[in-house]
């Protein structure tokens, strides 16, 4: 099955098949990454700046602003849900993630 | 590879995309398919519909584009029946109710739950008034911005008027023009202290003076690339490039098609003409412009006339922000009205409509900073207009916190922003008013209040910049600020300097009061605060106040985002009534 992921509203969304999924405004956790010094970072996400699938994780480089420290840039590609069947399984922002 | 959405405006952009609105208004909002939403969203913003953000399906902003701000004769009550008729939605807002018109700082209308099925109808009564949504947003030549009292002020060194209205004329609905790689914004300013922010556009004509063979010409210098989007805010560059009046239609037609066809169309981050200034430098765009796109020789740069750039400037300014009582040069006066952070109500928008009517010539006009002004009022007819009830709510002579404060539509509506924008600016604003002394001789004291770094309020360029953030308190994510000091424009403009970062939203009115008691207990004799700001580094700045929780209490320090609707009694994103149909009836997922 095929599944269809892009941003829209200069990066506000990550659309999965046309609906709305994952959205700016919340604050994800980062461990082993290289975005900035923290341990683990904390990271306001203010847009999405690509969206891509390595087969069943879509991941996402997010433009966002540690909390913790104030570092601010791109991270690298970060999973966002896993599409399993043609349905998308969002992952919980709240939870560690690690980008790479 | 171009983007996702080049590959959609490739298939269907522009005028055409109305035929396509109108047939799925007569269908209903079930008729566009599921998987062709995201791309007829993407389109429907060329016609000023902007799908509302998630937990609001079906609702739409709808922008209407106003060139210079200008409201003809019976406009304003034409876009106060409709905000009154259509803009309802499920629920109300507790500051300003069911139905309202939100001024925005680049000169345009944007009303609020807006459906589908009722775009016909609304644009068949815009368009009765002279009015349209027409490449209101989308990627296109946006609404044109300018000095609000253009012709009507006694400060100018040209009146703008004729041309933002030609340009609008010749640009708008223009086949040629109609796909840019992404949004263009245009400000053309003729008055002496620089009302049209032309240094935050991505063309602006600034007023110049240049002797050619033997003649003096009033006109305009061309600057470009200038914009306060994301993290990486840009004045406008000056191109070295003077124009007549005559001419700023073509070296608009000429810059316009320059980034028509050399802006990014791979990467929509990098899209905006500043950062192709950026990567070309000030004299490559003169050299292409020249080159490919005007046929008859550039005049270089002629004499600026921005010594007397005091709008938005941070000192003394002889008409400020045009609230207030002035004369116009044909001896009638204009009456500027403070509309707290740029929202009215419907029915006080009708009623403002009467107004002009009735003391003025019915022409109402809006400015940058999201207030309305009243022209063409005579004489004799000023007490009477000062004595309206009407005027106690929109206040020709407001407090400086209410004059001063400004907010973008936030996570009320907004798919980008972090936090919630307007309503806390209200309460701000209030608290402010009633806790904190500003020094007798401030007027004006500016804060503008942007949800994300979109920038739509303008944070970096007034006195205290606040930019939407989260934060972490007492193990709760909060909604916070970033907080800006010192920015303005005027002849030398000066982004703010970003000294508090993340500061829990209810802490904000605390560290302003703090951070202006400091500013009175030490500040030189007459000394404006941004040139208090100036006169310190980054460290002295950042030890001038803290932050600090006071009696002000903020109900929206939750993440409303993730709500359907911050205000709603119960705003659980599961609980939404949305998408609906045209009679306002939930659609559930098992129609």
């Amino acid at each position: 099955m095929t599944i269809e992921v892009h941003t829209l509203d200069d990066g506000a969304w990550i659309s999965v098949n046309n609906e709305r999924r994952i959205s700016v405004s919340q604050l994800w956790r980062l461990a082993t990454h290289d975005f900035c010094p923290c341990d683990e970072a904390d990271v306001l996400v203010e847009a999405f700046r690509e969206v891509g699938v390595s087969y069943p994780s879509i991941e996402a480089r997010i433009v966002g602003e540690c909390i913790k420290c104030g570092t601010d840039g791109v991270t690298d590609w970060v999973s966002v849900g896993r599409a399993i069947d043609g349905d998308f399984y969002p992952v919980v922002p709240e939870s560690v993630h690690f980008p790479g | 590879m171009p983007s996702k959405v080049e590959g959609w405006k490739d298939e269907v952009y522009g005028a055409e995309i109305r035929e396509h609105l109108f047939e799925f208004a007569e269908q209903g909002w079930e008729a566009i398919p599921d998987d062709e939403h995201d791309a007829w969203f993407e389109r429907f913003k060329w016609w000023g519909l902007y799908h509302q953000r998630s937990g609001q399906e079906s609702y739409f902003m709808m922008r209407i584009g106003t060139p210079n701000g200008v409201l003809e004769p019976g406009q304003l009550q034409a876009v106060g029946e409709i905000a009154d008729e259509y803009a309802r939605g499920p629920a109300d807002n507790p500051e300003f109710g069911g139905a309202y018109c939100d001024w925005t700082t680049r000169q345009s209308i944007q009303l609020h739950w807006i459906r589908i099925e009722d775009v016909p109808a609304i644009f068949e009564k815009l368009e009765a008034n002279g009015l349209s949504t027409i490449q209101a947003c989308g990627d296109s030549w946006r609404n044109i911005v300018g000095c609000p009292v253009a012709g009507k002020d006694k400060h100018e060194h040209i009146d703008a008027w004729p041309i933002a209205e030609e340009l609008h004329e010749e640009f708008k609905g223009n086949d040629a023009y109609s796909n840019m790689p992404r949004k263009w914004k245009v400000s053309v300013t003729g008055c002496d202290q620089g009302c049209g922010q032309g240094d935050i556009n991505d063309l602006a004509f600034e007023p110049a003076r240049k002797e050619i063979d033997g003649e003096e010409i009033t006109g305009f210098n061309v600057r470009i690339g200038g914009g306060l989007s994301r993290k990486e805010p840009r004045f406008a560059r000056d191109i070295d490039v003077f124009c007549t009046p005559e001419e700023a239609s073509d070296i608009s037609a000429g810059m316009s098609a320059l980034f028509r066809d050399h802006g990014d169309r791979d990467n929509r981050f990098n899209a905006r003409i500043k950062f192709l200034v950026d990567e070309w430098g000030p004299e490559k765009i003169r050299d292409t412009l020249q080159d490919e796109y005007i046929d008859y020789e550039l005049e270089t740069a002629g004499e600026d006339l921005r010594e007397n750039y005091t709008y938005n400037a941070g000192h003394d300014e002889v008409h400020g922000d045009h609230v207030g009582v002035h004369e116009q040069p044909d001896g009638n006066y204009y009456v500027g009205l403070n509309v707290l952070v740029g929202r009215m109500g419907a029915a006080d928008t009708l009623e403002l409509a009467d107004l002009a009517e009735k003391y003025g010539s019915g022409e109402t006009r809006l400015t940058q900073r999201q207030n309305v002004i009243l022209t063409d009022i005579p004489e004799e007819n000023l007490d009477d207009l000062l004595a309206e009830p009407l005027l106690e709510d929109y206040s020709p002579d407001p407090h400086p916190f209410m004059r001063g404060s400004i907010a973008c539509t936030g996570t009320e509506f907004c798919s980008l922003s972090i936090v919630e924008t307007k309503n806390r600016q209200v309460r701000y604003a209030r608290w402010l008013k009633d806790n904190v002394e500003l020094p007798a001789d401030m007027m004006d004291f500016h804060v503008h209040l942007s949800g994300c770094t979109a920038s739509c309020a303008q944070p970096q360029i007034a006195d205290i910049s606040l930019r939407g953030m989260k934060s972490r308190k007492d193990d709760d994510v909060v909604e916070a600020f970033d907080i800006g000091l010192g920015g303005g424009l005027g002849e030398n403009p000066h982004f703010a300097d970003w000294i508090e970062m993340r500061v829990p939203a209810d802490e904000v009115p605390g560290y302003i009061g703090n951070l202006l008691d400091v500013f009175e207990a030490e500040r030189e004799e007459e000394e404006s605060f941004r040139e208090f700001i100036a006169a310190r580094d980054e460290e002295e700045l950042g030890e001038l106040a803290d932050p600090e929780e006071t009696d002000y209490e903020d109900p929206y320090m939750h993440n409303t985002k993730q709500t359907w609707y911050p205000y709603a009694e119960d705003d659980d994103m599961e609980g939404r009534p949305t998408p609906a149909r045209a009679d306002g009836t939930p659609i559930s997922a098992d129609d």
